[in-house]
């Protein structure tokens, strides 16, 4: 079991994204300050919250603090490091502890992590993915770095609402998969909008000379998909979850490449 | 494992390390070591579900492959002993020269 500090005495916020609720309480109030800011759209008052954290200051004494994450599950706890930040937690009773320098990027990758488990047991996904709501439909922007998330995001017309330019949110619904908005952002460094909407398509993204749209057949667009889903656990249960996931996906929502020059008028084809 | 040479009886069985899906008509793989996605054509794809650790290689392609597609049994049985040890190299097949009747199975995700 973790021995997690008592939260009498400390202060809290919560960051409520995808609907789902994580209280982060630390004792240092500027903290928590610079955290109401940062997710700023997505502080929530809810009291019912899914997950607790609690945040100890300090150097988080890894020998490399350039070292990228790694994920560990013992005996049922999972264990998240790098080089900024030493994280435990336990989904059965929902509470956890981090050790992390007072940065703004330690806490961001703990909860992209922490949302990237949670939604593999319900079906759903983080995906390397820009998003945007138009006509009450949500529709995806996926590629690795440099395909295009960012210029398409930055693109969207007025009567698109940004989800986010980076990281896509999807939850799946008995009937779908809804597309929400996420703090998590890439190079506009602008936060979506904490909005949600049903998911119309997943467009793969690929620079060229025109315009144009192209179906994908399901099995390379099950590949695609995976290839830009957040993962980090090595965990069987979680990689079968994950193939799962994609799989369903790509059998109820349209696929398609988008081909497409960097000016606005590729919005022409979407919505 | 002592499955070097080609003129053994070699038994296949799928690794329990893995979560596996067909669609359309190939089958996914991901490794759960190291998250690597596979993804099998339709030929590997009868091999890996007949991979049960007690039917030979050379079994399964007389009875699986051979029988379906025109193709020299000799040159299946070699291409097929190529592709197996490929996906043994990356952990996601077991081999060995003697039936695995105790393998372990894998994850397979249903439709």
């Amino acid at each position: 079991m973790l021995e997690l500090a008592p939260l009498v005495d400390c202060s809290n916020v919560v960051i409520e994204i995808g609907g789902i609720a994580a209280r982060v309480a630390a004792a240092d109030p500027a903290f928590l300050q610079m955290l109401e800011n940062r997710y700023a759209g997505f502080i929530s008052s809810r009291t019912d919250v899914d997950f607790d954290f609690h945040v100890d200051l300090g150097e988080p004494g890894m020998a490399d603090p350039d070292a990228d994450v790694s994920v560990a599950n013992c005996m049922g706890c999972w264990s998240v490091e790098r080089g900024d930040f030493r994280a435990e937690w336990e989904p059965e009773t929902s509470r956890g502890r981090i050790r992390q320098s007072p940065n703004p990027y330690a806490i961001d990758a703990v909860l992209r992590i922490l949302h990237s488990m949670l939604l593999a047991k319900r079906g759903g996904f983080l995906l390397h993915a820009a998003s945007a709501i138009r006509n009450g439909k949500a529709f995806l922007f996926a590629g690795v770095s440099g395909a295009g998330k960012t210029t398409m995001a930055g693109l969207a017309p007025a009567d698109a609402s940004l989800l986010t330019d980076e990281i896509s949110y999807v939850r799946k619904h008995a009937h779908g998969y809804s597309a929400c908005g996420t703090p998590f952002t890439g190079e506009l460094e602008q936060l979506g909008e904490n909005i949600s909407a049903p998911i119309a398509a997943l467009y793969l993204l690929a620079k060229g000379s025109a315009n144009r749209i192209d179906p994908v057949p399901a099995a390379e667009a099950a590949r695609a998909l995976l290839s830009n889903i957040l993962f980090f656990a090595k965990d069987q249960e979680m990689i079968g979850a994950l193939l799962h996931s994609a799989c369903e996906f790509v059998g109820r929502i349209p696929v398609s490449r988008l081909t497409f020059v960097p000016d606005s008028r590729v919005w022409g084809l979407i919505g | 494992m002592g499955v070097d040479r080609m003129s053994d009886k070699l038994y296949v069985a799928r690794s329990s390390q893995i979560a596996a899906r067909r669609l359309d008509d190939e089958m996914m793989i991901m490794s759960a070591v190291d998250s690597t996605l596979f993804t099998l054509n339709e030929t590997a794809t009868f091999i890996w579900e007949a991979a049960d650790g007690s039917t030979s290689l050379e079994d399964i392609v007389t009875h699986k492959i051979c029988s379906r597609f025109e193709v020299v049994e000799s040159e299946a049985l070699q291409d097929a002993e190529e592709m197996v040890r490929q996906l043994a190299g990356h952990g996601i097949l077991l081999l060995s020269d003697e039936p695995l009747a105790a393998a372990n199975p894998s994850r397979q995700v249903t439709p």
